[in-house]
């Protein structure tokens, strides 16, 4: 994070914002299941991504962050609340102005080995999205189609990989080259916001410090924003620029990162720095 | 001799290809109330090492080398005698603690088990030790007649803890123990292990690939890198003056909690020149 960056945070505009998200689950209990509690997954969710920066969602597991990033990009219905990217409300639009919609709005997942489809080459996994979206400027389909794959080499050469990698099944690469291929079938439709899951955290020390500075690469020349949800605060500390600390499905507190990991509020955030590995000894 | 365990010379092989090296010409010791870590990436051996101390190395590998406990050398011994050490001498405890305790037990009787098979305990006397071993790792006595699914992910890995130390080891294996959980939660697991390890004057070997964990709980460390120890020293040693080139590289992956530091990822091309020219010069 630069300090030129710090200053454009200021300025820049919203690119994508929730306002009141309310998420609740219905959990089965008592004897045999027969009743029923209600688990408030999102109470009252509020948080507003600048274009251009990383907002990073941090939170114990069954903080409701990863309920939060799907309920964001649509992918989970929610119970009352708003999203609104550049302005436009996404639970308002129908089945078909969401799909072209979601052109825009991408997401990289936490688990590469599950997230890849493993009957289907990885060429084919990045150029789905371009596929769907009928993206392409060339009007004859066959043209497309081999711009498409153009485009879909590119991606690939961009995250790091060989565009003869199109060709081979995902279950030939490492983990931290699934997270790059994760990566290029997100970043390939040039999308506004990405949504990051976890993204580094099954991946080893020295390969999420790869992803971590590939992501940020892209973030500059894609000028793409992400939410990026993680657990780990010495991650977040590096990539983000602004960030909220959610607990039993609250967002506790929210502001610059700089500023919460310096003079944290709220005593949940202070508990969770304090629990930082290495703090005392470093 | 103050060492509890003295491993020398140890190799880990897959049968049907006894010229690749799993762990190659592995040494060290470890001694009384000290806590030794293995850092390492994944399939860097660090696992390998300590399944082969347990002896529990799966059929399809051969291990040479000799491990020496208490002045015997364990590699020689038979099953039976083997079991003898295995859980009453040696504990261990493992990453995933959902999946190494049995769900159609109580936690009470799973602690139970090894005090029974070791030491013959029955009846009240098991009962009052099995109390015992909850109350000192922070579980409440009623708890002795829950099943693991009741349990948090904490409380069951302070279970594991509990049935690892039950017959009071010279020696306490950790693989990991705390890399499934929230972090509020790992420094308590840590800070307790750190106390039983001191009251008990147990060594304990350590596996993470978390460096954080490293400053916290260790008092020496070993590296490995491709099944191969490149450096060992004390815990100050190896963090602020580190020697060997993998451990540089390793350490500037590693994101701080203060984020002053640039990530550098690894460059293997330029560090397998670095280890040419250190063997060279060697």
């Amino acid at each position: 994070m630069s300090i030129e960056n710090l200053q454009n945070l200021e300025n820049a505009p919203v690119i994508l914002q929730a306002n009141h998200l309310v998420k609740t689950y219905t959990q089965s209990s008592g004897r045999f299941g027969f009743g029923s509690a209600q688990i408030k997954a999102l109470d009252d969710v509020s948080l507003s991504l600048k274009a251009g920066s990383t907002l990073a969602v941090v939170g114990e597991s069954g903080s409701g962050k990863s309920t939060l990033a799907r309920c964001l990009l649509q992918l989970h219905p929610f119970d009352s609340g708003e999203v609104l990217f550049e302005g436009k409300d996404l639970a308002k639009l129908d089945a078909n102005s969401l799909r072209s919609m979601r052109e825009n709005l991408q997401m990289v997942f936490q688990d590469p080995f599950a997230s890849l489809n493993p009957r289907m080459r990885v060429g084919e996994i990045v150029g789905e999205g371009l596929l769907i979206h009928g993206l392409g400027s060339a009007s004859e389909k066959k043209n497309r189609a081999a711009e498409q794959k153009n485009k879909v080499q590119q991606m690939l050469e961009r995250v790091g990989l060989s565009g003869s990698d199109a060709l081979k099944y995902p279950h030939q690469f490492s983990g931290g080259q699934r997270q790059r291929i994760g990566i290029a079938r997100a970043l390939v439709l040039q999308p506004k916001v990405v949504v990051c899951d976890e993204p580094v955290s099954a991946l080893d020390v020295s390969v999420q410090a790869q992803i971590l500075l590939l992501l940020k690469e892209l973030q500059h020349e894609m000028q793409l924003s992400y939410i990026f949800i993680s657990h780990d605060l010495r991650v977040v500390r590096h990539i983000a620029d602004e960030m909220v600390v959610m607990h039993k499905g609250k967002i506790v507190e929210q502001g610059k990162v700089v500023d919460i990991y310096n003079a944290p509020q709220q005593a949940y955030t202070q508990q969770l720095l304090s629990a930082i590995p290495g703090r005392k000894a470093a | 001799m103050s060492e509890i365990l003295t491993i020398n010379n140890l190799n880990v092989t897959p049968k049907n290809d006894p010229n690749r090296f799993l762990v190659k010409a592995a040494g060290f010791s470890l001694s009384p109330g000290k806590t030794t870590c293995i850092v390492g990436e994944s399939g860097s051996g660090k696992s390998l090492t300590a399944l082969t101390i347990m002896g529990l190395l799966s059929k399809q590998l051969q291990s040479s080398g000799s491990v020496v406990f208490k002045g015997e050398d364990i590699t020689l011994l038979d099953n039976k005698s083997l079991q003898k050490i295995r859980g009453a001498k040696i504990g261990m405890i493992f990453q995933e603690p959902m999946t190494s305790l049995n769900p159609v037990l109580t936690v009470g009787y799973q602690i139970g088990e090894s005090l029974t098979a070791h030491l013959g305990l029955k009846g009240s006397g098991l009962k009052l030790r099995v109390e015992s071993l909850l109350q000192q790792v922070g579980i409440p006595i009623e708890r002795a007649n829950s099943y693991p699914d009741e349990l948090s992910g904490g409380q069951r890995q302070r279970v594991m803890i509990a049935m690892s130390i039950a017959c009071e080891p010279a020696l306490l294996i950790a693989d990991e123990p705390t890399t499934a959980l929230d972090v509020t939660v790992q420094a308590q697991i840590l800070q307790l292990l750190d106390e039983l390890k001191t009251r008990m004057n147990m060594a304990m070997l350590f596996i993470t690939h978390d460096f954080g964990v490293v400053a916290d709980i260790a008092d020496d460390v070993i590296v490995m890198f491709r099944g191969e120890i490149v450096e060992t020293g004390t815990k100050k040693q190896v963090l602020e003056k580190p020697q060997h080139p993998y451990t540089k590289a390793l350490l500037a992956c590693v994101p701080d909690a203060e984020g002053k530091k640039q990530l550098k990822p690894i460059d293997y091309a330029w560090l397998k020149d670095g280890l040419n020219d250190k063997k060279a010069a060697a």
